[in-house]
Formats: C-alpha cells, structure tokens, sequence
C-alpha cells in the first residue's frame, strides 16, 4: 500500500479512512504492512467494491488475528475485532443480529485454516450470508514466518527449516476446493494478486463475493493468492514470481462454485421483542389457579407434609404421576417441589422422582427417606421399600409386583394398577390408579381435585375422560 | 390467582426471554441441553434466532458477534463446555461486551459426570480466561430464582458492559417450582457504542488489543475501577436466622436449600445456627462476612466440591474465626442429616454451654 502514501494514488475509496486515526506511535498515513505485500492492494479492492455498491456505512469489517489484526485501522466502517480463527462465528453472530449488514471476514491461513478450521466450514455450510475473503500466502506472517496448512511441500518456515514434509505435516490444504463440495455455499474463486490482469480478475471477484450478500444470496469466498516476500525471504517482484511458479500449480486459480444465479436471495428479519407474541405463548403454558387453605385439614397427622417418590418402569408415567401430584397440591396453595433423577440414572428403563408437599416454604428437594412410596414395579419397590420411614405409606401396583412389602413398620396398600387401567382399555392410565389409590388412603385430596387439575395442566384433554376414570377407579380401589 | 409448575431450566430461558433476549448460541451437553431445547422451541416463535453452533468455542464467538451488534444474548453450558468458552469470555470482557452465559454445573474433572456438583467456582469466579478480569456471577437456588436471575443477568451485563455468568447445578435446573413471572422488559436501553451497520454506528469499534503497554494499562485500570463500581452496588445475599447465631453456614444454590433443612433440624435440637447465602458469588458478601465474625463463634461452609468458595469465606473472615467445611464432590450430594451431624461438630464450644 505504500503507493497511498506518495499522493499518486488516482482515487482514493471513501471506505478507506484518510488518516489512520487508530493506529497509535505516528505513521498515520502510511500503514503497517511490509513493502510488497499482498494486503494492501485487497484492502483497496474491497474499499473499491464497499463504494462501488454503496454500503459502507451498512458494512462490518471483522479483522482477525495475524497481519491484517489492524483491518480497524483502515476500514471507514462499523469495525469487529475478533480472536483467533473464530471471525466466521462472530460474523454469524453479527449477520443474524443485522441482516441488513454486509459482513466481512477477512482471515489469513492460519487463522481460517488450521485454528479456525471449524468454524469457518460449518459458517460455509450453514449458508451464513457472509463474504469471506481469505488470504493465502502460504505461511504465518505476523508471528514471523512458521509453517501455515497451505506452506508448500518442501518450503522452509521457521517451523518447518528443513522444508515441509508432507509425510509429516500433511499436504497444502486446499480450502477453495473442500469448501466447493458443500452445499450451501453460492460463490468461491481463487484469485491472486499478481500482475494486473490477475489484480483485475481479483477485482472482479472480490466485487462479486460481496454483490452476492448485497443481494441476500448466500455466502461467499474469495481466495486470494497473496504474497508475503519480508517471511518468503524474497524481493516484491520475486515474490510475485513465486506465487505464478509455485503457489498457483498447488492451489489452481478459478470459480470453484458459482450458482449466484440459482439461488433465490433469502430473507431473514431482526429479531423483534415481539411482546404480544410473548405474552401468548406464556398464556399457552398449563397453570393452575390457586384456590384453598394449605390448612392440613382432615387429613391425619401422619399423612400430612409427605415426601414422596414415585418409581417405575420409563415410560410407565412416573414423571407425570410426581408432575400431577405436585400440580394438585399447588392448586391447594402447598408449597411442592418436583425432581426427577436425570441423566444415567432415568436411562435403562427406570425413572424415579420425589415430590415434597408442605404448608410451608420447601427447604430440600431431595426425598431420601420417603414417607410415601409409590411403586409402579417390582425393581422400584425392592430399591426403595427400605428407605421409607417408619410409619410411612407404601402404595404398589400388586399387577406387575407379585412380591409383597415385608416391612411391617409402614402402612401398605396394594393396588393392582395395571389390570384396572387394561380394564380400562390404556395400560398406561396404571399411574393414575395408584394415584388415586395414595390419596384415597390418606384423604389427602379429593377425586374431584384431581380432575378440575388436570383439567387445567393438561395440554391435550383428549385423554381427560379415561384419566379421570382411571383416578375414581384408583379411590374405590382401596375402599 | 395462577401459578405455574416449571422446571429451573424452562424458568430461566422463559427469563431470558422476559429480559428481552432473543438470541442463544449454544452447544448440546448434558445436564444444560434442556436450555438450548426451550430456546429452539421458543426463540424462532418470537422471530429470534437459535443456533446449534459447531462446538462450544464456536457458540461463545456468536455470542461475541450478536453482543457487538447489541442484541441481548446468552449461552448455556455445563463445566466442560464452559471451560472451552473461558477464551472467549475472555474477550467479551477485553471488549467490554454484554453477554449472560449459563453454566449448570456438572462432576469433573475431565468428563467427570452429570451429576449435580459446584466444581466450576474458580473457573467462573475468579477467572479461568487469560487476563485480570471479573465477571458478575449469579447463583439461584430455585426455579423462580434461576427467572428472577436470569433477567437480572441481562440488566447487569448491559449496565456493566460485562459477560454475567448464572451459575447453577443439575438439581436446581431440573427441579420444578412454583414460579410467577414478572412482566417483560418493554424496552431496552440504546447501545450508542454497538456495532448496528447504520451511518451513526460505523465509526464504532468493537476491540480487545490494546497494543501499547501504557494503553492496556490504563484499560485495565478502567476495567477495575468498573469492577469497584459493582463491588459497592451489586452484592446480594440471603440470611436466615444469623441474629442469634453462634455458628454461620454458608452455602450457595441446592447447597443452600439443603442447609436450610438442616437448619430447622438444629434449630429444633437448640443450637444457634443461621445461614448466609451468597446470591452473588462475586461480586462477593465479603464485607456482611466479616461483620458476622464479629458476632458469631464460628463458620461451616458447605459445597459439592472439595473446597473452593470456602477460600473466599476464609478471606472475609480472615482468621478471626474458625472456619469448617463439609464437601462433597464427583456428583454425590449431602443429606441432610450428614449436614446436622457436620453442623453439631462445627459447633462453638462455647454456644454449646451459653
């Protein structure tokens, strides 16, 4: 870029800034790139198209880590410097917050390929509106000259001295090309910043690549040959040499995909509050209306304050059982809390959880010791039968556990569950049984109570009718 | 009136959106998957935007990119995921961005297990990323509070222009509670400094590098001064019977729902026992710490991990008090009567005869 600061330039792009008011220590007009390199001239390639198009004041630049880690010092537009390798996911983050935006990742190799691998691949394949513009030069050059995932076979790095071994390192990774075989991706070229046919074919693209997201089409690459000649060791015009000799054979120029003119433009809108739409979804959750005293009234002493777990098969509605019984008590104005066992322990076909019902604030959610057990099969009861308190309930379904409680210490109601709920023609009603079974034994809450709460909670009422003979038959079950 | 039955992890995102947050980057990990799945079910409902990000480093850079746009937005994790996230959090505080990053912490180290554990304080509290840097953390003990919480995260995050983290454990997120939910947040305060491609926007830079030594120096410094600013204004606690305390417990999310049961225990057998409950882990009740060492004979901190926040209580304390700690760890979880019994032998000699 050192051609800007001679005043010979012919135009200068008004997306470009004059001055470079953020670069700190003097040399304002002149920047920070070494004589010969290759960013410059795409830096005023891209400000060219940013005027041409008419966006700059839409548009955000992010710069990455490596040379162009001070892009902020010369784009006149909204600036995003960013981590390491990471700019195609801050651009997605950018891009879906203003779709209006035009984005820009600019990323050299080491950055886009190799630690940010990643995520540059999965913003391509997401379709991510975005215009990429990646900078190959075959090697890391703000660190000073190591191996980058495009250094040639047999070039010398800092970290490669004896010359890249491919057997060891790996191949020249070619991103145009591995990008090209996904799907989403609308426009990818590989240009290079040569002489000035090839400066203006890199012209041509790099207005292209951002047209593209102009036009809400999808996302784009160009790839850009670039040279490097302070860490290729070499002099400008060797180094332009060396890009026709050796980079372009390994990395061919050319449209690698183009289907700009199939691709319909997408539109994607901010994301709005939408309040009225909030308060209609929250509406649209099951609540229960309170109603009643959390008095205790009528129910025995020993029954009140339970702490309850409910085991079973999965899928034998365990969850649902505790959900229920808790959303009653709630609607009686207890106090409840409700924890199912997760992860591991609710997979390979049993679930548990443990439901506290108290007239006041619930301290622990944890039901280790149950005053109530409610069974729904044989591996539940033997688990849980000896960590009931002394005086507590135990309610079991007596179909599927043919092996009595043997403690003689608690209260125990066999319920045979499941051959009601078959009678009643859906298996699967047994945890409503029970159910009705535990409160019919303690008075705790009546028949009605239960229905007028699933009345409320239950999202579908298709069931209601046979839920709520299946709670009735569970009442007279222990009467 | 009604009430809903809700899950912590349902309450928080339901939060969130209440706070105004239409925008979740996140990466699947057991147990904070069920955020990521209320926020795909919800978000693209109110027109936001839900990703499944390709990793987790992925999902805290999105959230770097929407927050220098000015959105309001969060991440979920579990420990694990969150220790891949420090980098970027990192960021976000070198850039001076909001962002409220959920953690429900699991067992580690390594990958551990999904259990409910609180091994995760010195990654989130006192750091974890490169830097000298704070973060708000947040710690709700029951659904309602990770509600309540999570829009408070939001409101801290854009008036400190700092990454909140809410800080929470399998249990809290999976039990269900009451909750009420407060009216939504109508409208959120302009960002003059965001990044929103308009013409009075693009002269704005977002930007951690501050490449002269004098510069990053005086950020810092300004970083810091920020920090004295929420360390006045923002620390939040809950205290249960300390009046009369001779012992104090101190314990933070299920930790401080178990103690409380184990409280009413000892309480009953006549022991003079309160409770304080750190809702901010920092900024830190450090200064009600040391006054309470003026009154009481003696401390026992509990936590589901082998030691960590108890550093913090022995700093605020600062060696006028004897200061016990019960923990357990790898995803087991105390019972309530191995609290009373932790809470009997750290009780003071001297209560004991008073």
């Amino acid at each position: 870029m050192s051609t800007m600061t001679g005043g010979a330039v012919l135009q200068w792009p008004e997306s470009l800034y004059r001055t470079f008011h953020r670069k700190p220590g003097g040399g304002q007009e002149s920047t920070h790139y070494c004589p010969g390199c290759g960013h410059g001239v795409l830096h005023k390639l891209i400000a060219e198209a940013m005027d041409d198009l008419a966006i700059r004041e839409r548009t955000v630049f992010i710069s990455p880590v490596g040379c162009s880690v001070f892009g902020y010092y010369y784009f006149d537009c909204g600036n995003v410097q960013v981590a390491h390798g990471r700019a195609p996911a801050v651009a997605t983050g950018i891009k879906r917050a203003l779709p209006h935006s035009v984005v820009i990742s600019y990323q050299g190799d080491g950055d886009l390929a190799a630690i940010g691998t990643s995520n540059i691949l999965h913003a391509a394949n997401r379709g991510e509106p975005i215009t990429v513009f990646f900078v190959n030069n075959a090697i890391y050059g703000m660190t000073g000259g190591q191996m980058a995932p495009t250094t040639l076979d047999g070039q010398r790095t800092t970290t490669s001295p004896r010359g890249r071994d491919t057997m060891d390192t790996g191949s020249p990774l070619r991103v145009s090309e591995l990008l090209s075989t996904l799907d989403a991706p609308v426009y990818i070229e590989r240009v290079a910043l040569t002489d000035a046919k090839h400066i203006m074919t890199a012209r041509r693209a790099v207005r292209k690549a951002l047209k593209a997201q102009v036009e809400g089409k999808g996302f784009s690459l160009v790839e850009v040959l670039s040279p490097c000649p302070i860490n290729w060791k070499m002099d400008p015009a060797e180094s332009k040499a060396w890009i026709t000799d050796h980079l372009m054979p390994a990395f061919p120029l050319g449209v690698y995909k183009d289907v700009l003119a199939e691709r319909e433009p997408q539109t994607r809108l901010a994301p709005q509050l939408a309040l009225d739409k909030v308060a209609e979804l929250f509406a649209a959750e099951p609540s229960v209306e309170r109603t009643g005293e959390p008095t205790w009234d009528g129910v025995a002493d020993r029954y009140r304050e339970p702490q309850v777990k409910i085991a079973g098969f999965g899928g034998q509605g365990v969850l649902f059982l505790g959900s229920l019984l808790a959303n009653v008590a709630l609607r009686r104005n207890y106090h409840v809390t409700w924890l199912p066992a997760y992860g591991p322990e609710s997979r390979g076909g049993t679930a548990n959880c443990n439901v506290v019902i108290s007239a006041e604030p619930v301290a622990s959610p944890m039901v280790t010791e149950p005053s109530v057990l409610m069974a729904l099969n044989a591996p539940s009861l033997e688990r849980f039968e000896p960590t009931v308190t002394p005086g507590g309930v135990i309610v079991y379904n007596s179909t599927l556990i043919s092996k009595t409680p043997t403690r003689q210490d608690v209260e125990v109601v066999a319920v045979p569950a499941t051959a009601i709920a078959d009678e009643l023609g859906e298996t699967r009603a047994a945890n409503l049984v029970l159910l009705g079974a535990y409160l019919a034994h303690t008075g705790m809450f009546s028949a009605a109570e239960v229905e007028a709460t699933m009345d409320q909670v239950l999202k579908s009422h298709g069931m209601l009718e046979l839920n709520r003979q299946a709670v009735a038959r569970g009442f007279a079950a222990t009467t | 009136m009604a009430v809903e039955l809700v899950k912590g992890n349902d309450a928080l995102l339901r939060g969130a959106v209440l706070a105004g947050c239409r925008t979740f980057y996140g990466y699947p990990i057991t147990p904070s998957s069920e955020i990521a799945e209320s926020a795909a079910a919800l978000l693209p409902q109110l027109g936001g935007t839900f990703v499944q990000s390709e990793c987790e480093v992925g999902a805290i850079q999105m959230v770097y990119g929407a927050a220098s746009a000015g959105e309001r937005v969060m991440t979920a994790s579990s420990s694990p995921g969150i220790s891949l996230k420090l980098e970027g959090v990192s960021y976000l505080v070198g850039s001076e961005l909001p962002a409220v990053i959920i953690d429900i912490m699991r067992g580690g180290p390594g990958l551990g297990n999904i259990a409910p554990a609180q091994g995760d304080y010195f990654q989130v509290v006192k750091g974890g990323g490169h830097g000298d840097y704070r973060l708000i953390v947040l710690a709700p003990n029951s659904p309602q509070e990770m509600c309540d919480l999570a829009m408070l995260a939001f409101e801290l995050a854009d008036r400190y222009r700092n990454p909140v983290v809410v800080l929470s454990d399998g249990f809290t997120g999976q039990m269900m509670e009451a909750v009420e939910f407060p009216v939504p947040v109508t409208s959120i305060p302009p960002k003059d400094w965001a990044v929103r491609a308009t013409p009075e926007t693009s002269g704005n830079l977002i930007n951690s590098i501050r490449l002269m030594p004098e510069d990053l120096e005086e950020h810092v410094t300004a970083l810091f001064e920020k920090y004295a600013s929420i360390e006045a204004a923002e620390v939040r606690y809950e205290e249960v019977q300390t009046a009369d305390a001779e012992l104090v417990v101190v314990g933070y999310g299920i930790v401080s729902r178990l103690l409380r049961a184990a409280l009413a225990r000892v309480r009953d057998q006549g022991l003079r026992v309160g409770m304080l409950r750190p809702i901010t882990l920092w900024p830190y009740p450090s200064q009600r710490l040391a006054e309470l060492a003026e009154t009481a004979s003696g401390f026992l901190v509990a936590e589901l991990s082998t030691g960590q926040m108890v550093e913090d209580v022995r700093l605020a304390v600062n060696g006028r008090r004897p200061v016990a700690f019960h923990g357990r760890y790898g995803g087991a979880v105390p019972s309530v009567d191995e609290l009373v019994k932790a809470i009997e032998a750290a009780y003071p000699a001297e209560g004991r005869s008073a």
